[in-house]
């Protein structure tokens, strides 16, 4: 689940990491006031949208008067954003965030994620901050200062020194850095997070540290117990299939082909996509039923995979295991009654009992098509949809 | 021989009393592992499926002389029972359970090793030897005793790889699960294989996200003389979308399908394109080598 930057930001200031003085809106009126009230010469509006490059895009602009401040959040403010990280839609702009400015000396970049190869979490700083930090891991990997936190004991101050030292910190900035990076550790663990970015972290001309922007994903797995920050969810910029999907504890992400899947596995499921695409097809989904493919959530799948009106046909593969083919064979014909399908459907069923299962499929009267196995399974819808997408 | 489990590992069942712990158990007996007990908080002294319950693993392990533990108990309680487990002295813990916290995984893998416990999973459908032992969630019945390895991040995925090698039969199948912090790593699972002498050939299901394949790649050139042939799901998938399983994600554009089959094959292992064509690299695989 992603944050905010504004909300991103209240989190950091939980943990003591020094941010600029803001304010929320959600109309131009609030953010001319906000404007108003705050204390720099100039501020700057920046738009809420859960994703990078806002600034080239548009979506963050300096203003002198707050009055123009409050028209230009006037003109974001229901809109989309488009960004390159973003589809040709964009991401809807709900809120902005109207901040303090700050003399800046240097960008610094500040980040951490849970490492899969060192089983740690991974704290990363550069002195090439305000970029794009995969260029800079790609071009300049020497500019990448890495340590790693064990979860048990967190941050410990010689790796804040050691990452204080490495980016040119001195003085009382080393001090400063020390106190933000035990604060950040913190809050990562504390707040069950997958990632988190500041950039930058600039260092004013006066001296100080502050964090320019932030970026923080939780952990879905962790949500349960993170009330706080589940309230923080904004489904505005989520995908609207995907959270339908979600609540029948299916998991869905949409493509752009015309061969919907309804699979149970999702290593099964990615292999379906991959043999549909070398089959001469293309896949208009990614969806795994999970375990219990039962008839109620076949339907709620096929509901949501014919929701796509770019689907022109639909392969199930289903591999039983435990699960009885011929329940699973019922499920479907229920669902595809149910659903009113009215594209062709391929179906694989392997597994327990999977004859009788494809016997039924086969003296039904629907048009679903029962196949031997992966293979042929990916040539008959290809067929059935009439070739390459 | 086989690795992990063979006919004589005594096997517990961590949250026995449950729906899944019920039903996988019971399979589990009829597939004729040796399940020695289960555990289940404040259940202690009942007995369930015709085995004891215990209130701790503490008191099961010292009753029953069990080598594994099963885990079925809700995520958010795993991190307490696989702790539990590795410190009541089994030397293997299987956990099926999907959707454990990462900072719960980061924190119970590093006790894990501490204690020289092999974890397998989580977020796997566990380890089967046919026709010795079955530990988790897979069907029995579509396995045969015989010589191919498997290792794979998927559950239904390795069901299709198992059918596609029964030809040869497989010595045991490690499912080492789709979280981004896994117990056990292709590394661990190739080390054991090629230690092993019923294995005779290693196939290997990888997926996008991460750099767990192309970590085993390095590993196989150095390390490992049996043939292996590898399948990577996911070249359709889409950048930072998580494809199901929590590890199963392009982050950064990096943990692609593509740069793991060139890794792969840079360490000359058999590489397969199409899932329907796992038993052919298998055959292609062990032809190159002999």
């Amino acid at each position: 689940m992603n944050l905010h930057e504004y909300q991103a930001k209240a989190v950091f200031s939980q943990y003591g990491l020094p941010v600029p003085v803001s304010k929320v809106a959600t109309s131009a009126a609030e953010a001319e006031a906000a404007a108003e009230s705050l204390s720099t010469d100039k501020v700057v509006v920046k738009a809420q949208v859960h994703a990078g490059g806002r600034g080239k895009a548009g979506g963050v602009k300096l203003f002198d008067s707050a009055k123009e401040a409050g028209e230009f959040a006037g003109s974001l403010l229901g809109t989309n954003l488009v960004t390159f990280q973003t589809d040709e839609k964009g991401q809807p702009i709900n809120t902005v965030l109207v901040e303090e400015t700050c003399n800046i000396d240097r960008e610094l970049y500040l980040g951490a994620v849970v490492d899969r190869a060192t089983q740690r979490i991974t704290i990363m700083a550069s002195t090439e901050g305000g970029m794009e930090i995969e260029k800079v891991a790609e071009e300049t990997p020497e500019k990448i200062l890495k340590t790693q936190i064990n979860p048990i004991c967190g941050v410990m101050p010689y790796q804040a020194r050691e990452l204080a030292f490495g980016l040119g910190l001195e003085g009382n900035q080393i001090k400063q850095f020390t106190k933000l990076l035990m604060g950040f550790g913190k809050m990562f663990v504390e707040k069950d997070l997958a990632l988190v970015e500041v950039n930058p972290l600039v260092v004013t001309k006066e001296g100080d540290l502050l964090c320019l922007d932030g970026k923080v994903n939780v952990d879905g797995s962790a949500i349960y117990r993170q009330p706080a920050l589940l309230e923080m969810r904004d489904e505005s910029q989520e995908d609207a299939r995907e959270n339908e999907a979600a609540e029948w504890e299916l998991n869905y992400v949409a493509l752009d082909g015309n061969i919907g899947c309804m699979v149970n596995g999702a290593g099964l499921a990615m292999a379906t996509m991959d043999i549909i695409k070398l089959s001469g097809g293309e896949p208009a989904n990614f969806l795994d039923v999970g375990g219990g493919a039962t008839a109620e959530r076949v339907t709620a799948a096929f509901k949501i995979i014919l929701s796509d009106e770019n689907v022109k046909g639909v392969l199930v593969n289903i591999f039983g295991g435990i699960v009885r083919c011929d329940l699973i064979a019922n499920g479907i014909m229920q669902a595809v009654k149910e659903v009113g399908v009215t594209v062709p459907v391929v179906v694989r069923l392997e597994g327990n009992n999977a004859e009788k299962g494809i016997s039924i499929l086969n003296e039904s009267d629907l048009d679903v098509i029962a196949a031997n196995d992966l293979g042929d399974a990916a040539k008959k819808i290809v067929e059935a949809v009439g070739g390459a997408a | 021989m086989s690795v992990l489990i063979n006919k004589d590992t005594k096997v517990l069942c961590q949250g026995i009393t449950g729906g899944q712990g019920t039903f996988h158990t019971e399979q589990a007996i009829a597939y004729g592992t040796k399940m020695v007990g289960g555990v289940t908080p404040g259940k202690g002294g009942q007995e369930h499926l015709g085995i004891p319950v215990f209130n701790t693993m503490r008191d099961a392990v010292a009753e029953t002389g069990a080598d594994a533990s099963v885990i079925y108990v809700p995520a958010a309680f795993c991190k307490d029972s696989i702790i539990e487990a590795a410190e009541s002295g089994v030397n293997l813990i299987v956990c099926i359970t999907e959707g454990i916290p990462v900072m719960d995984m980061l924190e119970a893998k590093m006790i894990v090793d501490s204690l020289g416990v092999r974890l397998i999973g989580p977020n796997c459908p566990g380890v089967i030897t046919p026709g010795e032992c079955k530990i988790g969630i897979m069907p029995g019945h579509i396995h045969k005793p015989g010589k191919i390895g498997i290792v794979s991040r998927s559950g239904t995925l390795t069901y299709e790889a198992v059918k596609q090698t029964n030809e040869w039969g497989q010595s045991t199948c490690i499912g080492i699960g789709g979280d981004p912090i896994p117990g056990t790593s292709f590394i661990d699972a190739l080390q054991m294989f090629q230690d092993d002498p019923q294995t005779e050939a290693i196939l290997m299901c990888g997926e996008i996200g991460g750099t767990a394949e192309e970590e085993a790649a390095a590993f196989i050139k150095d390390n490992v003389t049996k043939p292996v042939a590898a399948y990577i799901a996911g070249v359709t998938a889409p950048k930072g979308k998580r494809m199901g399983h929590a590890g199963a994600i392009i982050a950064g554009g990096k943990g692609t399908a593509q740069e793991k089959f060139t890794a792969l094959e840079a360490a000359g292992v058999v590489t397969i394109k199409s899932p329907a064509e796992m038993g052919q690299g298998v055959a292609a695989a062990i032809a190159a080598r002999s």
